[in-house]
């Protein structure tokens, strides 16, 4: 219920040249940036503390049991996602309605997919070898990382598949507004992206 | 509208090229994993591709490089500086303490466990 | 917004909001910071009950509790007379209800929310349903908290701060309190976002950052800091439920021992790893609770010595760097843990340069008294109540800024009293000025200045009778979290100073009476005053009182500074922002 006509909703404010919902996405990321910088900045100070020895020692590479070809499939799974939602922001830019929505569609395809691969490849195998949160801090760090990371996936599914189907009659309203409520999707979805750049590595590789 | 047409075909290219970069660097932060230089050196050179992916993506998929508002700047500044003292102070905490206290500190083994603490 | 307006825009919907969506489920900017506001109230008089309670047992160790004992759960109080568990959680959910539940949501939901839009001369926040959500996710936290206290164990029993390993092997309670931090802190996340996006983009045509009132400014810095600081305690209380629900290690040391009983965790956590991350929050937090009550002062300073404040823009540079700074002192909270004396040192210099801008802003504030002809109505009372209350709680932080120091004062009545005077006198008399300045633009009627006047003379003498003795327990070495001080020695010669304390708070306690009648028979026996009963020349008093929704009648442009009362030439002593010539 609209009754103010709020002004820079969908246009942006012609001084500080954004519109408010991006501004608002931005600011949405700085602060996930700081949730996920302090579970980085735990992993830094546990394994930095970790003792040499006994069952609280940091595992080695090799009992991870950690598969890079899994991570690293998911990397590519997630890398395309990022593409195909930056295309679908682009289509509907260019007012072609129907391509945008197919790339949403295939982003929203990509996204289960990488859930999920998390769940049938690698947290349930690891349940069932008795790898658990509690095995050691590797493990509590692993699953606590990952699973927020896959949280924030689920989000970006629930949203992205909220824009291809009921949310889509925006675009019939005002197409330019749907068009920005994408971006800000994408700018989200790429950041989920981004933490997996960094957790990729950190988790699988290091 | 022509213009802003024309702008967004030239963005289509650039996502493809980033596309290419990523799964490249995907393989090459895979393979060099494999190789063991130092302790150090491994992590710099990991962090190092991430941190490259993750310009990239920054950069291209989320428009920083065409995005002009101050506003947003000014508040990734801000949290850039806040990240980096969130990553580096707590590890800092013992870096002059010698290694014994560093360990014993919340090292506390069942033997040496102070007696339960009576409260009145 | 007048009806014809409306039906001008908006042809599609009902010109009438239903009961639920006007005063429950409101988007209305004005409507949300009436709720927070008075959820806020009822948390902090709920809150300030607890410590009631608790200061009985301080006075009378192990005497029944009268009147209220017998009504204690069995998790509380035995016959009456309190538990240590009891205590414990008693003192763990003061200071959560306090800071969480009762001042931020007050300051910053309440009159942030209330008053911010309307200074700015914007119609409503930028994003008005996020920040219904806001306000209903602190609702439910709250719920949570309060539930959390017929808990099996009962509420959360190991301190505001909730310090591991304590707090993982501890009682149920705990969880809950988690849980609610968690909707606690989505709500601010949700609030920061949408104040900083409404300064932002919102203002009015005109209104340059510099000429944006002070009180606008404190709650700009103050969203950046909920927005950078909140999420690490997010963190940190994920990876706790972790420790308590799914058996992980973070803060758990090898081999811990409770009670005699090995616990069961791998171990190779760090406690201090909690303590990093919850006071990463926790120490902006305290700025949180400290830059928007020195924006209301501000405010009624300005009105009320009809001059401009003195150095606005020498003020606006230190509430920035005080927000900066914030982030980066958080282990002063720490420095008996044994951390390095290189990063100690560090922390140190960081907490002395960070005194330096709050004292500009008070210096600033007590040079606008200078040669001023002061009204002393009851927000002005207030708020020079404050600057001396406030310089006092800071004032004796900086010993606690040093190691050498902090040793001996760390975690003694010292602190407490040195933080309660930042908060209690500081920023509860600061919300006291605003909620006697800013009423009668909520409602259009003043609150009654007789019993105003009473409320704030009590309040002051009471609230220096409860905090100062404080300082006296701290420096002969009573420790702050004690169920029953006369166990020792030192603390039994410094008794009669805890009893005096107590019945400070109760009178303290006593006098809100006042004030909690004033606040209700104003609503309609208060006295009906125009549109600009304190001829100030903000914006929100150019909007109607109470504003309607959508805010201003015209759209306000503004046209100079904040503050510009008694102009040189000028016919009367105040020159609103939104006037582009003087009225004759």
């Amino acid at each position: 219920m609209s009754v103010a006509v709020l002004p820079h909703t969908v246009k942006p404010h012609p001084i500080t040249g954004v519109y408010s919902g991006k501004l608002g996405i931005w600011l949405f990321l700085a602060s996930e940036v700081m949730l996920f910088g302090a579970l980085f900045s735990s992993y830094v100070l546990l394994r930095v503390g970790a003792p040499a020895e006994g069952p609280a020692a940091w595992p080695s590479h090799a009992d991870t049991h950690l598969s890079w070809k899994i991570g690293g499939i998911n990397t590519l799974v997630l890398i395309i996602s990022s593409v195909t939602m930056v295309m679908a922001w682009a289509e509907l830019k260019m007012n072609n309605f129907t391509k945008g929505r197919w790339y949403l569609a295939a982003t929203l395809a990509l996204a289960l997919t990488f859930i999920v691969v998390k769940l049938a490849f690698e947290y349930i195998p690891k349940f069932q070898h008795g790898l658990l949160p509690s095995t050691n801090n590797f493990f509590a760090l692993y699953f606590t990382m990952t699973g927020l990371h896959g949280l924030h996936v689920l989000g970006g599914v629930i949203v992205i598949a909220w824009f291809l189907l009921p949310g889509s009659g925006l675009w019939h309203k005002d197409p330019e507004y749907f068009t920005n409520r994408i971006e800000c999707t994408g700018l989200y979805w790429h950041f989920v992206d981004l933490v997996w750049i960094f957790l990729f590595p950190v988790m699988y590789l290091l | 509208m022509a213009g802003a047409h024309a702008d967004i075909s030239k963005h289509k290219r650039a996502y493809y090229a980033v596309f290419a970069a990523l799964a490249v660097l995907t393989v090459v932060t895979v393979a060099v994993a494999q190789f063991h230089f130092s302790d150090v050196g491994n992590v710099a050179v990991a962090l190092a591709i991430a941190a490259f992916k993750a310009s990239l993506v920054a950069a291209i998929f989320m428009h920083l490089k065409w995005e002009k508002a101050p506003s947003i700047w000014w508040a990734l500044a801000i949290c850039g500086i806040f990240f980096i003292a969130l990553l580096a102070l707590p590890v800092l905490t013992n870096s002059d303490n010698p290694p014994q206290v560093q360990h014993t500190m919340w090292d506390v083994r069942a033997g040496a466990a102070p007696a339960a603490h009576t409260s009145h | 917004m007048t009806e014809a307006h409306h039906h001008h825009d908006d042809h599609h919907h009902h010109p009438e909001l239903g009961w639920w969506r006007k005063y429950v489920f409101s988007t209305d900017h004005k409507v949300i910071g009436v709720q927070y506001t008075v959820t806020a109230l009822l948390f902090l008089l709920f809150g300030f009950t607890l410590v009631m309670i608790m200061r009985w047992q301080l006075a009378y160790p192990g005497k029944p509790i009268p009147l209220i004992g017998g009504l204690l759960g069995k998790t509380l109080a035995n016959d009456g007379t309190l538990l240590p568990e009891g205590y414990n959680a008693l003192g763990a959910m003061h200071g959560t209800i306090m800071v969480f539940l009762g001042i931020v949501p007050l300051i910053v939901g309440g009159f942030g929310n209330y008053v911010m839009p309307l200074q700015i001369g914007a119609p409503d926040m930028a994003f008005p349903k996020l920040n219904m959500a806001s306000y209903w996710v602190y609702f439910c936290g709250g719920m949570v908290m309060l539930l959390s206290f017929f808990a099996p164990g009962g509420a959360a029993n190991s301190g505001w701060t909730s310090y591991a390993p304590l707090s993982v092997v501890a009682t149920q309670g705990q969880t809950w309190w988690l849980f609610g931090m968690v909707l606690l802190i989505t709500s601010s996340l949700l609030g920061s976002i949408n104040f900083i996006v409404t300064i932002i983009q919102l203002r009015a045509k005109g209104l340059d950052f510099f000429k944006l009132p002070f009180f606008v400014w404190s709650q700009f810095v103050t969203a950046f800091l909920l927005l950078l600081a909140f999420p690490p305690l997010e963190a940190a209380g994920a990876l706790q439920l972790m420790d308590r629900l799914a058996g992980t290690s973070f803060f758990m040391p090898e081999g811990l021992v409770v009670s005699g009983i090995v616990q069961p965790y791998t171990g190779g956590g760090s406690p201090l790893l909690w303590q990093h991350l919850f006071w990463f929050l926790a120490h902006p937090e305290v700025y949180v609770l400290i830059l928007p009550a020195m924006g209301m002062v501000a405010e009624v300073i300005a009105n009320n010595t009809r001059k401009p404040l003195w150095g606005y823009r020498l003020m606006v540079y230190s509430v920035i760097f005080l927000g900066f700074m914030s982030f980066i002192v958080w282990a002063h909270h720490m420095f008996i843990t044994g951390m390095g004396t290189r990063i100690s040192a560090f922390f140190a210099t960081t907490t002395m340069i960070i005194s330096i801008p709050s004292v500009i802003i008070l210096t600033a504030l007590v040079i606008s008294l200078y040669r001023s002809s002061i009204r002393y109505n009851v927000p002005m009372l207030f708020a020079l109540a404050f600057l001396p209350m406030f310089a006092i709680g800071g004032l004796t932080g900086l010993p606690l800024g040093l190691p050498a120091a902090d040793i001996q004062l760390h975690d003694t009545y010292y602190v407490i009293g040195h933080f309660h005077y930042v908060v209690a006198p500081g920023t509860i008399f600061a919300a006291f000025a605003g909620i006697y300045h800013w009423y009668p633009k909520v409602t259009g009627r003043t609150m009654n200045p007789a019993l105003g006047k009473i409320h704030f003379v009590l309040s002051f003498i009471f609230i220096n009778v409860v905090f100062m003795p404080m300082f006296f327990q701290g420096m002969a070495g009573v420790s702050r979290r004690l169920f029953d001080q006369t166990f020792y020695q030192h603390g039994l010669d410094v008794q009669g100073w805890t009893q005096l304390s107590s019945w400070g708070a109760w009178m303290l306690g006593l006098s809100q009476v006042p004030f909690i009648m004033n606040f209700f028979m104003s609503l309609r026996a208060g006295r009906k005053v125009s549109d600009n009963p304190w001829e100030a020349t903000t914006l929100e008093w150019a909007a109607p009182s109470p504003p309607p929704h959508g805010n201003f009648a015209t759209v306000p442009v503004v046209y100079r500074g904040p503050y510009e009362y008694s102009v040189p030439g000028q016919k009367k002593d105040f020159f609103p922002q939104h006037l582009a010539k003087a009225e004759a």
